[in-house]
């Protein structure tokens, strides 16, 4: 009913699996919602043409009796730790260092890198997240007033990528030849201070822009369920108390004011 | 090349709740319909299991289950002195796509407005004067009363199988209810979900200040219902994965979960999805419908031909269609002239943080409607004149969910990062609370949607315009009820508590709600309204035009109970007068 979030609106789409069989196209006769019908969630456009790839759903017709396929809503797909899909060795050891300043690790919680936030964030840009996929990103781009929201052309996977380079680049200017990662702890939380105030610029970026990014990005990194590479061993449910992807709290409901005894558990269940 | 299909008796625009029940009423009348769906077709077991529906990062803030911006948007600005830029990602509303439409994500708040909602501008005129009012506010009387809507609300609420407690039935105040609702004909069909500690928590304080709280009406079922189609829904288990999310569980009353599945064996009835309506076609004299044209996911376009044209889409998108098809003269603020686009309204929420040290409130064991209200500062029910300004909202602890990237809260003075947030979340997560309130936003000269000169659709089509901000009244109206809510938390015994009143200008990157209203609104006369009491277009008779676009302002309340009833209503009108003598029900 009523959230309040960051004012900056970072979204986009769950990633899609490739693409299955087609079912018949949007006119009468071509019915067919038999098995084997595999549709997918997103008509991929560009700006004047109807181009359309192999993970576009076909149109159909429906009639008869309900359309049934395995896996229609393309259950996600499991993110493993190893190497960056998206981020060079320089890009993906200066987000480790900055998510652990975000959260960073306390003797109860691990922080921002061993939660798998950096995993979260390089396989979200390597992603449609990344690519900006479903989003209106046609021109002309104007910037406007902060309550139309942001309006760049860039990607979010472009924005990183800028960002970083222009957050090494004030690093070693200020910090005598130092990359983001050899600063030490005081340094990297007066950087990070400085891109939430807008005192730190980055050339060519907005240094605020992406703090707000990096921010939101991390904190979903640190809660999104484990399937996505972050939430490590569900740290960040297990911190706050939250029991996950639970579904039945019938038996709970009416009992006030005490604590939830079960586990968390995620999408692909729990490690032990 | 446009190719020419069979005609049909009846063609629908979109299948969410509108258009699955005209569908369902016109084809037990013998019609043969057929409904054109933007999106894919969805339901429980393939669309939102249980396997991986309880998905936040997905569903919530990924926005899997919405319209993509890509296909269609729209642009927004504040104010006509401003160039008005896309919407590029969804913030502050979540247009639906798909079968089932907004049904499928929504709370499923299931409210009927006041009496005097439905004749605001008389009730108000009569008991405050003209000069009350603010100059510029555009806001009318419908054209109908809660007493023609009345059978229509309960025939949606136990299609719905809605859980809750009736305030008065038939006249009669029950204990327990809501003392300030219209007269029912009859109880809920099911009784009122339970409750968790904070609503249970809120419920005591306002009861001792001297309010009436009561159990939201919620279309999340208490229990297993078997509805008047023969469709059984099953019992909410209160996972917290509701609102922005498919039901996993047939427990939320949606299009699938009350009517497709009796709808679709229909022989006479027939859905095309992925398939988008691009215009309604109109014939020479621009006065008769002769049908709509629609794009498939190969680009091929269609015309389907048919007698009779609904407009179900979601309240945006209705609006878009009218101005891109030419039905009515589009609204110019200037002159104050012209109907499609005009009154547009939305929402003014708030909300009151309070963190308390002692208290485990399981945020996490909920539903998108549990929750306990009152509704002594909603509408017209307490006295404006010392106030300043009109209308009002509901208010309570209204517990939809404990998702953590969206709701771990922390006061105000946390940093936003660092050691200190991260012990201040771990805290505060399962002890602290947010209740809400839920106002009006009335209808003004400047506020109105059209074409957009600069921005286009993957159709080359002019994206729509938005022209929003909150007007003065609705900013008070704000303060005032966030102040009587922040009352009734404090004797809750918090902490801290932090009051969120809505100020400042309308920020279309913030979630409030995704109850956008007007724009083609229905009235008594063609000069302000688009459409007559029985949502069919002055313009174009065998054309109907269901949903929120119809409000000429928006109550404070969740507009879905009105919109499912609009559609009965305007079924029954279709069923029982238009077939017999096709024409306009209204003469003016």
């Amino acid at each position: 009913m009523v959230a309040k979030e960051i004012r900056l609106n970072v979204n986009g789409i769950g990633k899609m699996a490739p693409g299955g069989d087609s079912a018949g196209e949007g006119m009468p006769g071509s019915s067919r919602s038999g098995p084997g019908v595999r549709r997918r969630e997103l008509l991929i456009t560009t700006a004047m043409t109807l181009v359309f790839s192999a993970t576009s759903a076909r149109a159909l017709v429906v009639k008869g009796s309900l359309p049934w396929a395995t896996n229609a809503g393309t259950p996600p797909t499991a993110v493993h730790p190893g190497p960056w899909a998206y981020f060079t060795p320089e890009e993906g050891a200066a987000i480790e260092a900055l998510v652990d300043r975000l959260i960073p690790p306390d003797p109860q919680t691990p922080g921002g890198k061993d939660a798998g936030c950096a995993v979260f964030i390089d396989r979200q840009l390597a992603g449609s997240f990344g690519s900006a996929e479903g989003l209106y990103m046609h021109g002309p781009f104007a910037d406007g007033t902060p309550q139309q929201g942001d309006q760049s052309p860039l990607t979010p996977a472009a924005r990183y990528r800028q960002a970083l380079a222009a957050l090494d680049k004030y690093c070693r200017a200020t910090y005598s030849a130092k990359s983001f990662v050899q600063l030490s702890d005081d340094e990297k939380d007066k950087v990070i201070v400085g891109l939430e105030k807008g005192q730190v610029q980055l050339e060519g970026t907005s240094g605020r822009t992406f703090f707000e990014y990096l921010l939101q990005n991390t904190r979903e990194g640190f809660f999104a369920d484990p399937v996505y590479g972050g939430n490590r061993d569900m740290v960040g449910w297990k911190m706050i108390g939250f029991p996950g992807a639970r579904y039945d709290y019938r038996d709970w409901v009416e009992r006030h004011n005490e604590r939830y005894p079960l586990p968390p558990v995620g999408i692909a269940g729990r490690p032990e | 090349m446009t190719r020419k299909l069979p005609a049909t008796d009846v063609v629908i625009v979109g299948l969410g709740w509108t258009g699955s029940i005209l569908a369902h009423e016109l084809t037990g009348a013998g019609l043969n319909v057929v409904a054109i769906e933007r999106g894919p077709w969805r339901d429980t077991a393939t669309d939102f299991p249980p396997a991986y529906a309880q998905d936040e990062l997905r569903y919530r803030i990924r926005h899997d289950l919405f319209l993509r911006p890509e296909q269609l948007t729209m642009t927004f600005r504040n104010n006509a002195n401003q160039t008005a830029l896309p919407i590029r990602s969804w913030g502050s509303f979540m247009p639906p796509n798909g079968v089932g439409g907004g049904g499928v994500h929504w709370n499923a708040e299931t409210w009927r407005f006041l009496p005097s909602d439905f004749e605001l501008r008389t009730h108000l005129v009569g008991r405050y004067g003209e000069k009350f009012l603010p100059e510029d506010m555009t806001i009318q009387d419908w054209g109908i009363t809660y007493d023609d809507l009345e059978p229509h609300y309960d025939k949606f609420e136990y299609l719905c199988g809605t859980s809750g407690k009736a305030g008065n039935i038939k006249g009669r105040i029950e204990a327990g209810g809501n003392p300030f609702e219209g007269a029912r004909s009859r109880e809920y069909p099911t009784p009122p979900q339970k409750q968790p500690y904070g609503p249970t928590l809120f419920a005591q304080a306002a009861q001792e200040m001297g309010y009436k709280p009561f159990p939201q009406p919620s279309g999340n079922l208490s229990q297993a219902y078997t509805n008047p189609l023969g469709v059984t829904i099953g019992p909410c288990t209160y996972c917290g994965f509701c609102e922005w999310f498919g039901c996993g569980n047939y427990s939320k009353a949606s299009p699938q979960t009350t009517i497709l599945p009796a709808l679709i064996r229909r022989p006479n009835f027939e859905a095309r999805t992925q398939c988008e309506v691009s215009k309604i076609n109109l014939d020479k004299s621009g006065k008769r419908a002769t049908g709509v044209t629609y794009v498939d996911t190969s680009g091929n376009e269609w015309e389907q031909p048919a007698d009779l044209v609904l407009l179900c889409a979601f309240q945006l998108f209705n609006v878009h269609l009218l101005l891109h098809s030419g039905i009515g003269k589009p609204y110019d603020p200037r002159a104050g002239e012209g109907v499609i686009g005009r009154n547009y309204s939305y929402q003014v929420t708030s909300s009151v943080d309070a963190f308390f040290d002692d208290k485990i409130f399981n945020p996490f064991i909920a539903s998108g409607s549990i929750g306990m209200c009152i509704d002594e500062f909603n509408g017209d029910n307490f006295d404006h004149g010392p106030h300043g300004f009109v209308g009002g909202g509901y208010m309570g602890a209204v517990q939809t969910n404990g998702r953590p990237i969206q709701t771990a809260r922390t006061p105000q003075a946390t940093p936003r990062w660092g050691a200190e947030w991260k012990k201040a979340v771990a805290k505060s997560y399962l002890s602290s609370y947010e209740a809400v309130t839920h106002g009006g936003c009335y209808s003004y000269r400047d506020v109105y949607l059209d074409l957009d000169p600069t921005y286009t659709d993957r159709f080359g089509r002019k994206l729509m315009r938005l022209t929003f901000d909150f007007h003065e009244n609705e900013l008070k109206m704000s303060t005032y009820l966030t102040d009587r809510l922040a009352e009734v938390v404090q004797k809750m015994g918090p902490r801290q508590l932090e009051k969120h009143p809505r100020r400042g200008h309308y920020d279309v990157t913030v979630y409030q709600t995704t109850h956008t209203c007007g724009g083609a609104i229905m009235g008594v006369e063609p000069k302000t309204s688009a459409l007559n009491r029985y949502l069919q277009s002055w313009d174009v008779p065998n054309l109907f035009v269901m949903g929120a676009t119809a409000f000429p302002q928006n109550p404070g309340y969740n507009p879905t109970d009105t919109v499912g009833a609009l559609a009965y209503w305007a079924a029954d009108a279709i069923v029982n007068h238009y077939l017999k003598s096709p024409g306009p029900l209204v003469q003016i």
